[in-house]
């Protein structure tokens, strides 16, 4: 009982890991169909957040609530990831849907410029420029009708653009001038040290359970319950799910698509960086850290069914409980006597990179039956 | 039109840029009778680049220190040192192909340069092949006896094992059992190898091993079965890989495996760099093993530190890997000048024997072409350095380790014909 429980957390933790990142992909890659590679650098870029609101937390105005930064940079990261998705989406995506092959180099392409990016360019000035970016996207949608139809809105346009440039520079120069960390390029990679209430462990049923490893858990829930009312409660998230039931129709009843589209595609991006946060929380915070994510990512999406969050929640617990399972070589502890040869065999399997091959090796076997996944899309694509 | 006659003469400017840049080296001098240039190959771009830099600011030195002291002095002549530096990339056959550009193209008499071991088996067959000579400068997991090669850093002899010594019988968790953790690559298997059959030998026990690939930074599977294996406490041993570092001792540290509960982590790949980059924080307590440790309190040391900073930045901090780059630049200046000549035989031969006052303390190149080095072990304070527990003497290589079962009872001579890259003792 106590062993089943023991692996029971520890696949928790585990899953809710690659929960968190594949939960922005699974709406990204399974409702609107992009297969966007950039999605690790996605979670990088809410890594650096995180470290970027760390350091500016340790400035003495703010200092007093150093112990908050955490829950802040939740919120930053989702904007900063969210923002650069949209970006994304306007520039380079939405020339390219129903081309997977081009999405596919084009969005490569991006997770590339965009490490190379925080490797040469001051987190500082990266700062100022997703500020730019923010303001330069959102100030002008905020402008009441009559300016916007007025013919005069394109200058208005230009103008909030000068504007949000300006800030840019000015919240660059700033943050660089008072935080020196911020203030060079560097590729090496930094650390993001959790505060002191996160550090240590807690006991949950004769458990001692690492804290950080809760807090993932919770970020990860909450992300879960948050997305799922959304697509289920909000008008919003019924036109997302109509679109992609059927794009000609909703487009034929009056739903902007091209919004839909944009919504979406900020809200998967939004929820890679609050899983750059959780990530920031367990190594270092690199260039490459989106990397070592993203095959796991697409994954878990495949296994549990394209366009289904329930499976995508079932598959990252599924394979975590499984690494945790053959990893730590849990079985030959639930049966000790078992004959030699099957116990030598776990023993082969029960170290971390084995217990991937025997995990990759399950799930292609599993696809073989089940080429959709766990819980395949009922009803008709029209898309195609 | 105009636009893409623009863009062309960018790139011919920036490529002329480039090529100004690779061919640079040193400034212009007139107290010299001649030059000569020597090449320098390390990553300066990709994975490696972190910690490769480092090797080539300090072989930079180096040659400046040796050029401002009246350069080499060959037959009556002296010669300026100037150098080609390329960037292998931290991918292996760029290694390779840059290392056949240094000898063919640009005739460099000696080349300096990489890092693992991955790097260095690449290049091994270029060198051997032209006849010509790299100086390898990290301490590595040994099993290779090259004419061709010339190593500086330490073998296993010369770090794990003195290290695994110490924590079984002197370590505050002396006769615990050990776990042994490494990254999924040649270098902490061999080591591991090594280690297990030392345990043996000591009479102590190794109750788990695991390797996490490379790239992944989920230790959970191996937090519990350190925690099933040493449920009071151990030895880690830990030849993990730069940023996985990082992620294991977050991780452990959260799950209660720290000293204080009595599990204590000795490491081969943590030098000042890395505990800067990883935090103090999370290293207090633990322990590593290398030749050179910058909290050396010697004169040599300082002084080896005090130049490094002076001449790259007051935050610079050097490191084991750096002191061997050092070493390595001194050595081969002191052999072209014992040989009379540049030729890469002549200079083989005037290597072996020759002495150097290392920052670390006196070094010896011996017949298998490694190096004789002292060894010590420290604990991580909180500043970010080690505190020196203990020192050895000077400990003699072997290329071939007496505890590895395929090499037990071998040896390497090149100096004597009949010996040469591996003979049984």
């Amino acid at each position: 009982m106590e062993l089943l429980l023991d692996s029971l957390f520890n696949g928790v933790a585990i899953g809710s890991v690659l929960l968190v990142a594949a939960l922005g992909l699974a709406i990204v890659f399974g409702l609107m169909g992009v297969i966007n590679l950039a999605h690790g650098e996605l979670m990088m870029l809410g890594a650096y957040t995180t470290y970027v609101t760390q350091l500016i937390f340790k400035l003495p105005i703010l200092k007093p609530f150093y112990n908050s930064y955490i829950i802040v940079s939740i919120f930053l990261a989702f904007i900063v990831s969210g923002v650069v998705g949209i970006l994304l989406e306007k520039t380079i995506i939405r020339k390219l849907y129903g081309s997977p092959l081009e999405t596919l180099l084009a969005t490569w392409g991006v997770s590339l410029i965009l490490q190379q990016f925080v490797r040469s360019v001051p987190l500082a000035y990266g700062t100022g420029l997703v500020i730019s970016l923010l303001i330069g996207l959102f100030l002008p949608t905020t402008f009441p009708s009559k300016i916007k139809e007025s013919i005069n809105f394109k200058y208005f346009k230009f103008s909030s653009w000068i504007f949000a440039a300006l800030t840019g520079v000015l919240t660059g120069s700033i943050i660089s001038s008072s935080v020196s960390k911020l203030s060079r390029a560097s590729a090496r990679n930094v650390d993001v040290t959790a505060p002191s209430w996160m550090r240590g462990q807690v006991e949950i049923i004769g458990n001692a359970f690492p804290k950080t490893r809760l807090m993932i858990i919770i970020i990860t829930l909450i992300s879960v319950i948050a997305i799922t009312l959304f697509l289920n409660q909000s008008a919003w998230g019924m036109r997302i799910r109509a679109v992609t039931q059927n794009r000609q129709m909703s487009d034929c009843l009056g739903i902007s698509t091209e919004k839909v589209d944009i919504i979406t595609f900020g809200i998967g991006s939004g929820l890679a960086g609050v899983a750059g946060v959780a990530v920031s929380l367990l190594g270092s915070v690199g260039p490459n850290v989106g990397g070592n994510y993203i095959v796991g990512c697409f994954m878990v999406v495949v296994l549990g069914g394209v366009g289904n969050l329930l499976g995508t929640v079932l598959a990252s617990f599924g394979i975590g409980i499984m690494t945790d399972l053959i990893g730590a070589g849990r079985l030959l502890s639930i049966w000790p006597d078992m004959p030699l040869p099957l116990s030598n065999t776990i023993n082969f399997f029960a170290t971390t990179s084995m217990a991937r091959v025997m995990i990759f090796a399950l799930i292609v076997i599993f696809l073989q039956f089940k080429p959709t996944g766990l819980f395949p899309q009922k009803g008709r694509m029209v898309e195609n | 039109m105009r636009i893409s006659r623009r863009i062309l003469a960018g790139l011919a400017t920036a490529s002329l840029a480039v090529t100004a840049t690779s061919c640079g080296g040193g400034g212009t001098s007139g107290s010299f009778d001649d030059t000569v240039t020597v090449g320098i190959l390390h990553s300066l771009s990709g994975t490696m680049a972190i910690s490769e830099s480092t090797l080539v600011d300090t072989e930079k030195m180096a040659i400046e220190e040796i050029n401002a002291a009246g350069g080499v002095t060959v037959g009556g002549k002296s010669y300026k040192i100037e150098y080609i530096v390329e960037d292998g990339a931290s991918d292996w056959p760029t290694f390779a192909e840059k290392s056949k550009k240094l000898i063919d193209q640009d005739g460099v008499p000696v080349v300096f340069g990489g890092w693992t071991s991955a790097s260095r088996k690449a290049m091994l067959p270029v060198y051997e092949s032209k006849d010509a000579f790299l100086y390898y400068p990290i301490q590595y997991e040994a099993q290779e006896c090259s004419n061709n090669i010339f190593y500086t850093g330490a073998t296993p002899n010369q770090q794990s094992e003195p290290a695994t010594d110490f924590m079984y019988k002197r370590s505050p968790a002396a006769g615990g059992d050990f776990f042994l953790v490494g990254s999924d690559y040649v270098f902490p298997r061999t080591s591991n190898t090594i280690t297990k059959a030392q345990v043996k030998q000591l009479g102590g026990k190794v109750v788990g091993e695991d390797y996490l690939p490379l790239g992944n930074t989920e230790v959970a599977p191996i937090i519990s079965k350190i925690k099933k294996a040493l449920p009071d406490g151990g030895i880690i041993i830990n030849t993990l890989n730069g940023d996985q570092n990082v992620a294991f001792f977050k991780q452990i540290q959260d799950a209660g495996i720290t000293p204080s509960s009595g599990y204590y982590v000795m490491n081969y790949s943590i030098a000042e760099e890395e505990i800067s980059t990883i935090g103090p924080e999370f290293l207090e307590g633990h322990y590593g093993a290398w030749n050179y440790m910058m909290s050396i309190d010697t004169p040599a040391s300082k002084k080896f530190a005090a130049s490094f900073k002076k001449r790259w930045g007051s935050d610079r901090v050097v490191a084991d890997p750096q002191e061997s780059a050092y070493n390595m630049v001194y050595l081969w200046k002191q052999a072209v000048e014992d040989a009379g000549t540049f030729d890469d035989n002549a200079v083989r031969e005037a290597l072996v024997g020759q002495k150097f006052d290392a920052p670390q303390g006196p070094v010896e190149v011996m017949p298998n072409h490694h190096l004789s080095q002292t060894v010590r072990i420290g604990e991580i304070n909180a500043e970010g350095g080690f505190t020196i527990l203990e020192e050895t003497g000077v400990v003699l290589p072997q290329a071939w380790n007496q505890k590895h079962p395929s090499s037990k009872g071998f040896a390497c001579d090149w100096t004597d014909p009949s010996k040469g890259e591996k003979y049984k003792l």
